[in-house]
């Protein structure tokens, strides 16, 4: 970023910083690197197996948008300095909440996603005022908020329709709207690209936005990097966070509302374990655990990863009892080599 | 009075249940004047300051800004007062860039509705040529605060509450964990803040940087004030003795004649033992280990 404005002052102290080391003080330069390697890991193993054929971009892109959707939320709420373990319930009881209001009490599909949002907000508001007003980490909070959401949509779902699984929704009302809104796929070359990939990007897009060129975003760096700083000069800081608790909530009910019109069915059990690969991802992504640092664009990266390897290991052969070995060997190296960078970012161009 | 004062407290005191943090204090600052709130530890300066900077109420007393009665609810309302206070340790965030915590919750925007974003270009571009007004040149408003030096943020901070039009600067403590070099540039900034027609209130327990760019001192003492002094009633060794209270202070002074005299002791045989210590290398030098030959 450079000016023209101001006369060029040169100082002999100081060293031009090359390209290289202003892409090392880049959050997301790690995932970018790991989601080469990966891609050119599966390019290898598998690539005459179909991998690289656009059906199987396609389908490791279906896999990572759904990730990616809750990845980015959880990405600027983690730069926020806060956590929300409560996606992963939060994507089962808003698949339940539609399907229970539409095939038992009869309200439009349509509408039923509607008011589940409406639920979700809610859920969202009601975590990050928790958080606020009770000051205990929302680790925790989040934690309580998981189980008290999974076991209040097992139990409701099952009182008001005697099963945990609801099925045929698509011969329900209103079903047409979500079909066209989340259902729906974009052939190209002879794949099939799910929607779901445009919604991925369009959201990551918005919150790249929102972080890198609004006020919002410089305020949710410093909600997380130090919030007594941000709140003294006048940062709405509490806002802030709730309002991030509430878009983590929507991604996780933008996720089910897609799931559920993809497959055209409900289960209360859907989303469990999402919310701690999507933190997995966003952590590769370069988002630190303490906040104050990272990007949406980083945890896409790191969604894309868990897509390129969740499907490689299948077009490659290799028994999927693998992946969370995987998984959980990617997320420790990641973490190092973020601090790395970091540490960068504070010193490279002292 | 002839002028009003930018700022003045009458009477102020603050309670935290049963602990008198501060006693009937009165102070003022005008304009183009830099006034120094001296103390020691638990003088109840942090106290007065989070008053005047909107984080406390006063249990007692009137609060005036520019000779109108203020009650803040927040640091936000005594920022739209013109009161901007730079605090020792939270002035900046480090992961931030210097635009971004310059502009913090005051950014420029542009554009309109849902495409009012922050102005980034122009945000910099402001960020450097204020920074260059305080005669610090950073060449890239980009890079994050942490990379800065502990004077250089003190700065930043200092010249963003000037830029944003601050009448009265309160610096809690800003050359405590500085070197002597930084310090002198952080009390360059003080100086040149008074220039533009600023009140400054400098918190500090130093005497020197105090006198160093001081008008007027006000001395708080356990919570009670010793007064406002001026340069000429008050001088720099007169100002110790009252911060630290004059008894403290002999006893302080017989203490630190007595380590003079021990260093001057242990001195000496350090002396003697580097000389044995030389000697012994010699010898090792000419003749190898004389361990192993022994």
């Amino acid at each position: 970023m450079t000016s023209s404005t101001l006369p060029k002052q040169s100082d002999e102290r100081i060293v031009q910083a090359g390209l290289l080391k202003r892409l090392l003080t880049r959050p997301e330069l790690g995932a970018l690197g790991g989601a080469l390697l990966v891609w050119l890991i599966f390019a290898f193993l598998a690539g005459n197996r179909g991998f690289l054929t656009l059906q199987g971009t396609a389908s490791y892109l279906e896999v990572s948008s759904y990730l990616g959707i809750l990845a980015a939320a959880i990405a600027l709420l983690m730069i926020g300095g806060e956590f929300d373990l409560s996606i992963g319930s939060m994507i089962g009881a808003a698949g339940a909440t539609i399907a229970v209001l539409s095939s038992v009490f009869g309200v439009p599909l349509w509408l039923a996603a509607l008011i589940a949002l409406v639920v979700a907000l809610l859920v969202g508001f009601i975590n990050g005022t928790m958080v606020i007003r009770t000051k205990l980490p929302s680790f925790i909070i989040t934690l309580g908020s998981l189980f008290i959401l999974r076991g209040l949509t097992i139990a409701l779902t099952r009182i008001f329709t005697g099963r945990t699984q609801i099925g045929s929704l698509d011969q329900l009302p209103g079903y047409d709207v979500l079909r066209l809104l989340f259902g729906g796929s974009i052939p190209i070359g002879g794949a099939n690209f799910p929607i779901s990939i445009v919604w991925w990007i369009a959201i990551t897009a918005l919150a790249t936005w929102v972080l890198m060129r609004t006020r919002f975003g410089n305020w949710i760096f410093s909600a997380g990097g130090n919030a007594d700083a941000a709140r003294n000069v006048g940062v709405p800081v509490n806002r802030v966070k709730i309002t991030l608790f509430m878009a983590t909530a929507t991604a996780a009910w933008l996720v089910a509302t897609i799931q559920l019109t993809v497959v055209k069915s409900a289960d209360t059990l859907r989303g469990t374990q999402q919310e701690f690969i999507a933190i997995i991802a966003a952590v590769i992504g370069g988002n630190l655990l303490t906040g104050g640092y990272g990007s949406a664009i980083g945890a896409a990266l790191g969604a894309l990863i868990f897509g390129m390897v969740r499907q490689g290991i299948v077009y490659a052969g290799i028994d999927a009892d693998w992946f969370q070995v995987f998984l959980g060997a990617m997320l420790i190296v990641a973490v190092l080599v973020n601090n790395f960078i970091r540490d960068r970012a504070e010193k490279a161009r002292r | 009075m002839a002028t009003t004062p930018l700022l003045e407290v009458r009477n102020i005191s603050k309670y935290f249940g049963s602990v008198i943090a501060l006693n009937d204090v009165s102070m003022t600052v005008n304009e183009s004047e830099v006034m120094c709130l001296l103390g020691d530890n638990g003088a109840g300066k942090s106290t007065l300051i989070k008053i005047l900077s909107g984080v406390h109420k006063p249990s007692q007393g009137e609060y005036l800004v520019e000779g109108k009665p203020v009650d803040f609810n927040s640091p936000r309302d005594a920022l739209d007062h013109g009161i901007a206070t730079v605090y020792q340790d939270l002035a900046m965030i480090p992961l931030m860039s210097i635009t971004r915590n310059f502009f913090l919750g005051s950014e420029p925007t542009k554009g309109w509705g849902p495409f009012r974003r922050f102005d980034i270009n122009f945000a910099s571009q402001t960020a450097r040529s204020e920074m260059a007004k305080m005669g610090i040149d950073i060449r890239d408003p980009s890079q994050p605060v942490g990379t800065l030096s502990g004077g250089e943020r003190q700065s930043v901070a200092i010249a963003r509450a000037v830029y944003f039009g601050a009448k009265v600067l309160i610096l809690d403590e800003p050359t405590a964990a500085l070197g002597v070099k930084q310090a002198g540039v952080v009390l360059r900034y003080i100086a040149q803040a008074r220039a533009r027609g600023l009140g400054v209130i400098f918190i500090t327990h130093n005497p020197h940087h105090a006198y160093a760019v001081g008008d007027r001192f006000t001395i708080l003492k356990r919570g009670r004030t010793f007064g406002t002094f001026t340069k000429d009633e008050l001088s720099r060794e007169e100002m110790v003795r009252m911060m630290s209270g004059a008894d403290e202070l002999d006893a302080l002074s017989h203490e630190l004649s007595e380590f003079a005299r021990r260093d001057a002791a242990a001195a000496r045989i350090d002396e003697q033992l580097v000389e044995a210590l030389e000697e012994a290398e010699e010898l090792f030098e000419k003749e190898g280990s004389p361990l192993k030959e022994g």
